[in-house]
């Protein structure tokens, strides 16, 4: 890791697959300034970040954690490269499967698609934070018990996406699940699984039993 | 009992925390990251390459074809296929050259600083070209391999028909679209290559590899870790990634991490095999098949692979589950300078089943016939004789998987239902709101042979084995892998019941070659019914080990197993754990190895084609209700009603999710899935724009498990993988030729084609 670091200081390409800042309509003003650069757009001052690596601190798990990342780098692969934090995972890296969803501000998001800084000051939650103790989170032990998993590459993902959609709705009807769940992808077809999972898990969560 | 139970899945707890981890969750000590330079066009040659001399490349570690210490080729079944290609080009994204770098951006900005020059020659890309031989790509015709199975006479058979169908159909590409995409690490030593990654079958890179480098069993070490689920698609061409990783790391004396991205996953990689498939049949008025004659093409791409083993499953399910006495099957498989085609699930399977399920219909629609009834003439039974002369004696669940489906869907009700409010519809012109969605019922019924094709589990004799652990429980050796399908689950429950311990007392060693046998790989449905039954034998013999030492030790011989004791009559005398411990303490080990063999009536001439082509068949019955929507010409599946002979379950839930899932991916391959291409290239690479079913595309589903016992299968288990990819697509063609009228004898049902095939339907009405 420490060698990856130490190259891509040295090496400025310009070969960035997400240039999200596009030149026009922005005049270059004020000199370098620690971290950061501001520019004058349309007569407002907007901090400018990069192309260095820039220092950032993220709330993860309940936990702040500061890293050095370009700012070109998403939130997933500052989690999965810099902090070996790789319950997510990068499966189309363009918004479509949601192998890469976090809970971001209370909101499911696709890690992929987020910059890293801009979750700063954001509580983000991953799968990695679900175990109570030694114990599966009831959404955990519901998935396990409707076969909710099967290759498990999704799952991640997957898990994530339901604990925001329940803890939006927590008592969904049956329809609700089924349209709840249309931004993941699973090839292994565990979605009959993952409907009875949230079901099931909805159902202990207003208090009733364990269908397991 | 552990067996028949859903027992909580072996794998289940890490993949839920995001404990798992699989290839790209890890990064080693000084490991590179490698990428592959691949050909921009399907067919030529290389003219130059050329490296930017602006460029600092002392970082860059660069492999091509010259650095390969064995021979240029990915061991298979003709070794036709390159690592690097040297000169010609045969495909589009074909592998030319090998970069490794210490992080991922420099690795990108080298790739732009590599420039390859072509001679461009003009490409085969389909099948009609590949048979028309303008231009020859491989032999004197193109053609990559032939079968023929015949039975009975044709030409009489065809005399005595009373009606002759013809028909041709058409299926495409498919992608398995494992949500992992591959990956690999090798990790180079003295003398010595290690390869961890996403794989299906750890024995194929094994050998693959040893060729590549020269080295011995040993000197090779393969070890599968948590893998994303495969479908085929990690069956043949992890060998590949494993190869060029370890060549990098062979050069770079470093570890070398190289993950395929999934555009260059679908750019690059084996797809289902497209196929055009020609029916004739004479029937007679009654509806009794006389003579079929069957013409199957496959497409194989640039390069051989495993094509010829998936036109040979191909060839022999071509008739499906029907009964005929004169049959005349001809496959041929083509090369055209697309990707090898290779496996996929099914693996020939379904692209046949299309055909011949389709052609019930047409045959049946001709007669003015119900297609159920159609089916039931003339579907084979036990002690029927299938097109290769195999006489069906065990295990026949054909005529309890129709009849479930029928009635759990409530088949014949439905359909009449549907067919008399079409009628209204035609009657009332008023009515738009109707007569813009139309509902129809439709059914499939096939078959899937489990294990290997003809003698190829009596040549692999798959190995497996039980070790006791220092703890006194058993462990499972095995090379089969868990990609998903619940292979460590089933496999603890397999030994559980047969040592009468809790299946929680079983371990499963990870597919390691340093430390597991040769199970074969893990394909064909044999994982459970074939590499299942060595672990019930190798369980049988620590048992019958330990009988025999405690029957000394307490000079008792009638003592017995039970319940994780060994017991005289109602008397206990001692734990399994305990007696297995003390037995290793004594002996310094037990572990037991056993070999497949097939049943001894098993018989499969290959130089004929004909006899047992499998030990025993799965089967299957399915039902798809559709609602067409007249005006935007898309198709919802309602619901779907399957009934599934797989033998012994054991484990239904996992069963069942085995069931779903390829149901799913059948769905897909049925409505949704196609490849775009352009001269050879796949324009359509994405996950954005090859789709596959989401959990709103999936229907209700309801599956019925069969259980028709397989005597030689462990507790009477036989193959459950493959066969539910085989149904959807048919029983949904079949569904919306009865909504629309239109008869599509292509998929995938896209509206466009829809579209065509009704106007087709409302232009013949009018003439
Ligand atoms: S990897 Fe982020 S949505 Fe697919
Ligand atoms: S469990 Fe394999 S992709 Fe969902």
């Amino acid at each position: 890791m420490s060698d990856e670091k130490n190259k891509s200081d040295q090496q400025k390409s310009g070969v960035s697959r997400r240039s999200f800042l596009k030149a026009s309509g922005i005049s270059l003003g004020v000199p370098l300034v620690v971290g950061h650069r501001v520019i004058n757009v349309n007569g407002q001052e907007v901090k400018l970040y990069g192309p260095t690596k820039t220092s950032i601190t993220l709330t993860i798990n309940g936990a702040k954690q500061t890293v050095e990342v370009e700012p070109r780098v998403t939130l997933l692969e500052a989690l999965r490269h810099e902090l070996d934090i790789t319950g997510a995972k990068r499966v189309c890296d363009r918004a479509t499967c949601g192998a890469c969803t976090m809970i971001v501000g209370g909101k499911a998001v696709y890690s992929c698609t987020v910059l890293a800084i801009e979750a700063q000051g954001k509580p983000i939650t991953t799968v990695e934070s679900l175990m109570q103790g030694e114990k599966l989170h009831p959404l955990q032990q519901a998935f396990v018990d409707n076969d909710g998993q099967q290759c498990g590459y999704c799952t991640p993902g997957f898990v994530m996406a339901c604990k925001a959609f329940l803890d939006k709705n927590p008592s969904p009807t049956p329809e609700e699940v089924q349209k709840g769940l249309g931004g993941n992808l699973c090839r292994c077809g565990t979605y009959m699984g993952v409907r009875a999972a949230v079901l099931q898990a909805a159902t202990m969560h207003k208090g009733g039993k364990n269908h397991g | 009992m552990a067996v028949g139970k859903n027992i909580l899945r072996k794998d289940g707890y890490e993949k839920l925390t995001g404990a798992a981890r699989y290839v790209d969750d890890v990064t080693l000590e000084g490991m590179l990251y490698g990428k592959t330079i691949r050909s921009r066009i399907a067919r030529g040659r290389i003219k130059s390459i050329a490296y930017d001399a602006a460029f600092d490349w002392s970082q860059i570690v660069i492999a091509d074809y010259r650095d390969i210490p064995g021979k240029n080729y990915v061991a298979l079944i003709e070794d036709d296929q390159p690592l690097l290609a040297e000169n010609e080009i045969r495909h589009y994204a074909e592998p030319i050259l090998l970069i490794a770098a210490a992080n991922k951006d420099l690795l990108e900005a080298a790739a732009h600083h590599i420039h390859i020059e072509y001679e461009q020659w003009s490409p085969v890309l389909s099948i009609e070209d590949a048979l028309a031989c303008r231009e020859i790509i491989y032999g004197t015709d193109n053609i990559f391999k032939r079968f023929l199975i015949g039975r009975g006479d044709v030409e009489e058979g065809f005399a005595q028909a009373e009606r002759i169908i013809e028909g041709e159909y058409r299926v495409p590409h498919q992608e398995q679209l494992y949500i992992e995409p591959q990956g690999m690490i090798a990790i180079p030593g003295n003398e010595a290559m290690t390869l961890m990654g996403s794989m299906q079958c750890p024995y194929y890179i094994h050998k693959a590899i040893k060729q590549l480098f020269h080295l011995n069993d040993e000197q090779v070490v393969v070890i599968q870790m948590t893998t994303g689920g495969g479908f085929g698609g990690k069956e043949e061409y992890p060998s590949v990634i494993a190869a060029h990783a370890a060549l990098l790391a062979h050069k770079a004396q470093r570890p070398v991490k190289l993950i395929y991205d999934r555009a260059e996953d679908i750019a690059a990689t084996p797809k289902r095999h497209p196929g055009v498939i020609r029916h004739r049949t004479g029937v007679r008025r009654d509806g009794r098949m006389v003579a079929s004659e069957i013409d199957l093409v496959f497409d194989g791409g640039a390069y051989v692979t495993l094509t010829p083993v998936v036109l040979s499953r191909g060839v022999i399910h071509a008739l499906g589950p029907y009964a005929c006495d004169n049959v005349r099957i001809q496959a041929r498989a083509i090369a055209t300078n697309t990707p090898p085609n290779g496996a996929f699930r099914g693996f020939g399977a379904p692209q046949v089943a299309f055909a011949y399920e389709m052609q019930m219909e047409k045959i049946a629609a001709e007669l003015g016939m119900d297609s159920l009834e159609l089916r039931r003439i003339n579907m084979l039974r036990e002690g029927d004789t299938t097109a290769t002369g195999q006489t069906l004696i065990w295990s026949v669940g054909s005529e309890e998987v129709l009849n479930e489906a029928v009635e759990r869907a409530n088949y014949q009700a439905q359909r009449l239902a549907f067919s008399q409010s079409h009628s209204s519809i035609q009657t009332s012109t008023t009515n738009h709101v109707e007569a813009h969605k139309r509902r129809g019922i439709g059914l499939s019924f096939f078959l899937h042979g489990a294990g290997f094709t003809g003698s190829g589990e009596a040549k692999m004799k798959a190995q497996a084995g039980i070790e006791i652990m220092a703890n006194g429980h058993p462990r499972v050796l095995s090379g089969s892998t868990e990609i998903g399908q619940g292979t460590r689950t089933i496999f603890s429950q397999i030994v559980a019941e047969e040592l009468s311990l809790d299946f929680s007392a079983v371990e499963i060693e990870e597919p390691d070659t340093s430390r597991v046998p040769d199970s074969g790989p893990t394909v064909a449905s044999r994982t459970c019914m074939v590499v299942g039954r060595v672990v019930q034998m190798a369980a049988r013999e620590v048992k019958a080990k330990l009988l025999h030492f405690v029957a000394e030790r307490f000079a008792a011989p009638e003592v017995e197993l039970r319940e994780g004791k060994f017991m005289v009559a109602e008397k206990a005398l001692a734990d399994f754990q305990e007696m297995a411990c003390e037995y290793v303490n004594l002996f310094g080990e037990l572990r037991c190895f056993a070999h497949y063999a097939s049943p001894p009536e098993i018989e499969w001439n290959e130089e004929t084609y004909s006899g047992d082509a499998y030990p025993v068949y799965s089967w299957g019955a399915e039902v798809a209700e559709v609602e067409v929507d007249m005006d935007t010409y898309e198709v919802t599946v309602v619901r779907l009603t399957t009934a599934q002979d797989i033998g012994r379950a054991i484990h239904p839930l996992l069963a069942a999710g085995q069931i779903e899932g390829g149901t799913l991916q059948a769905v897909g391959y049925g409505l949704l899935e196609e490849l775009v291409w352009d001269q050879g290239r796949i324009i359509n690479n994405r996950l954005t724009n090859y789709i596959i079913p989401t959990a709103l595309d999936a229907p209700d589903m309801e599956t019925i498990i069969v259980e028709k016992a397989y005597p030689h299968g462990p507790f009477g288990a036989k193959g459950v993988g493959e066969l539910p990819i085989n149904g959807a697509a048919p029983a949904i063609a079949a569904a919306v030729f009865q909504a629309t009228g239109a008869f599509l004898s292509e998929i995938p049902i896209t509206p466009e084609r829809l579209q065509a095939a009704i106007e087709k339907v409302t232009t013949d009405e009018h003439r």
